[in-house]
């Protein structure tokens, strides 16, 4: 495994945090090296850990530098956390497959939920059936989370639907519309301005601040797309509420 | 103990150190903009530096004690009144009950913090009481204050009462205040230190030059969220497309117009602009006492002047906590 964590980069984010650099493609295993460390990091933070935040090719730990000031003397904080997390990664000598989470969404596609779905068909010389289709059967991977609470970027879409964003955003996207930009697919957990295509709507709620962790998603998840009628998404969206 | 918002201001909200933790989930920090100030109003009342008290933005804010209380006031100086006569500031003191207290204007800085001894009663939501205006979670039912909304006060701790016995004899001649100087500056012209940023390498050696060598004045966008700077544009040697990332407070992000945006207390978790510096922990808090119009210079600092800076003002807060603490118990 070793190999792997040749190209390991750090850098830092301001005088508090350190960008760990694994790789430069959005690629599925450094999805899982990342996951890993961040996994790693939390059964063993160091003093003055704050938290991580995975990225497609990085991981980003805050940390404290008056705490680690206060434990470690003269030793500068950055190369205190540098040094940690290079011992961590050696540790990894081989990747455990930390164990993914399969998460469905049920998607009522098209008609009021997903009025972009006619012209993502169009633009792609398919019918919107087979837009379902090719949006449902590849399984996606969350990479990680970030633009809003509960707002995952993922990969593994099937290419054949991407579509080109619009060039007039709409003003207002209703909260937990699925859509596609470009390569990639996404749920918006709250009704905000935006450019995507939207194809259609999930009943589940992405973001739960009442609960542990707060989010459905969360990096490292496989994601399945589950098309429902719209009478499931009345009856799913009901005992939700 | 409860407080009336006779009128809630520009913005008044209710703010801690911030929400950490959940950043991965994409969940913002949020906290108080100028979080030295914050700490300090803490100190002053015997509260925990953590405990959450109301930033008040520039003016217009009318508040009304229903009970006597010890509180104190810092960061900006927002000209503010107990029943029309200026009220201390940066020291802890007693106001009565039916005492008005009124932001009038912005005199010095943009925000202000009102710290209450035992501290704000509202729900804590993901270990954090600051109020997350986007996500309607956290602070006062997660939104700004409002007229008419009655603010719950907690009980008093023992250092909160210590504390308490000891402003009642803070009058006249045995009066004195924190020099904030050392911590925070509240000039609208000043020098703001930078350190590389993660992209500092892909900008060109002018654009290097550029932002260290002319004042960059802070444009009519700025808020909780980032602030907009308008001066000479910034660019990069080529174009390249960033994934998205974590950022943090204080991130100089050059979007593709050249004009540098600073990331604040409600910043996003992640972001896809190249980061052309970073502003230096130390100076997060005079940054955000920075209104529209103020001029400022970029200096480049290394990582270690900038944690040297860091180190330095937080033995600075330690030594004040500590004063405080031994007058209160000598009193």
């Amino acid at each position: 495994m070793g190999k792997e964590f040749k190209h390991v980069k750090f850098k830092p984010l301001g005088d508090s945090a350190v960008m760990v650099q694994i790789g430069n493609t959005i690629d599925p295993s450094n999805c899982t090296i990342l996951q890993n460390l961040a996994s790693l990091l939390e059964e063993q933070p160091f003093e003055g850990f704050i938290e991580a935040v995975p990225a497609y090719t990085n991981i980003t730990i805050y940390y404290n530098p008056y705490t680690l000031f206060k434990v470690n003397g003269n030793v500068t904080s950055y190369s205190f956390v540098c040094q940690y997390v290079q011992q961590l990664i050696t540790q990894m000598t081989t990747v455990k497959q930390h164990t993914q989470r399969v998460v469905e969404i049920p998607v009522v596609y098209g008609g009021e939920y997903g009025p972009d779905l006619e012209y993502v068909a169009e633009i792609n010389g398919l019918t919107t059936d087979e837009v379902i289709q090719l949006h449902s059967e590849n399984e996606c991977l969350v990479y990680m989370l970030g633009f809003a609470p509960g707002f995952a970027f993922m990969g593994g879409m099937n290419e054949a639907i991407a579509t080109p964003r619009k060039e007039t955003p709409r003003l207002a996207i209703p909260a937990l519309s699925v859509g596609i930009a470009g390569k990639q697919t996404g749920i918006y957990p709250f009704e905000t301005p935006g450019g995507w295509q939207i194809i259609g709507r999930t009943p589940l709620d992405l973001f739960l601040p009442n609960e542990t962790p707060p989010s459905l998603l969360q990096a490292g998840d496989c994601i399945r797309f589950k098309p429902i009628s719209e009478k499931e998404y009345k009856q799913l969206k009901e005992t939700r509420s | 103990m409860t407080v009336t918002v006779v009128k809630p201001g520009l913005l008044t909200t209710i703010q801690d150190l911030g929400r950490f933790g959940s950043q991965k989930y994409g969940v913002i920090v949020s906290g108080a903009m100028d979080a030295y100030s914050l700490r300090i109003a803490n100190i002053l009342v015997g509260n925990l530096e953590s405990e959450a008290v109301l930033e008040v933005s520039l003016f217009g804010t009318v508040l009304q004690f229903n009970d006597d209380h010890l509180i104190a006031l810092t960061g900006g100086d927002l000209t503010a009144t107990i029943n029309n006569e200026p009220a201390p500031l940066w020291r802890p003191f007693i106001v009565k009950k039916g005492d008005l207290l009124k932001f009038k204007r912005a005199h010095k800085g943009c925000r202000a913090y009102v710290s209450f001894a035992g501290g704000i009663q509202v729900p804590t939501v993901m270990n954090s009481k600051s109020t997350y205006l986007k996500a309607g979670m956290g602070g006062f039912e997660g939104r700004a204050l409002q007229k008419q909304d009655e603010i719950k006060i907690g009980p008093y701790t023992k250092s909160n009462k210590e504390i308490h016995q000891y402003a009642i004899q803070l009058v006249g001649p045995a009066s004195w205040s924190v020099n904030y100087n050392e911590l925070i500056s509240l000039k609208q012209q000043q020098t703001i230190r930078v350190m590389p940023g993660t992209e500092w390498d892909s900008f060109t050696t002018e654009s290097q030059h550029c932002l260290t060598n002319n004042p960059y004045t802070l444009s009519t966008e700025a808020d909780r969220m980032g602030y907009r700077f308008e001066g000479p544009a910034l660019s990069l040697t080529e174009k390249f497309e960033l994934l998205s990332e974590a950022v943090t407070f204080g991130t100089v992000q050059i979007p593709p117009s050249g004009k540098p945006i600073i990331l604040m207390a409600d910043r996003q978790t992640t972001g896809g602009y190249p980061k052309m510096v970073q502003v230096i922990t130390a100076d997060l808090a005079s940054l955000a006492q920075l209104q529209t119009g103020a001029k400022i210079r970029f200096r480049l600092v290394t990582l270690e002047e900038a944690q040297q800076a860091l180190i330095a003002k937080e033995q600075k807060i330690k030594t004040i906590a500590t004063a405080i603490r031994c007058s209160a118990k000598l009193s």
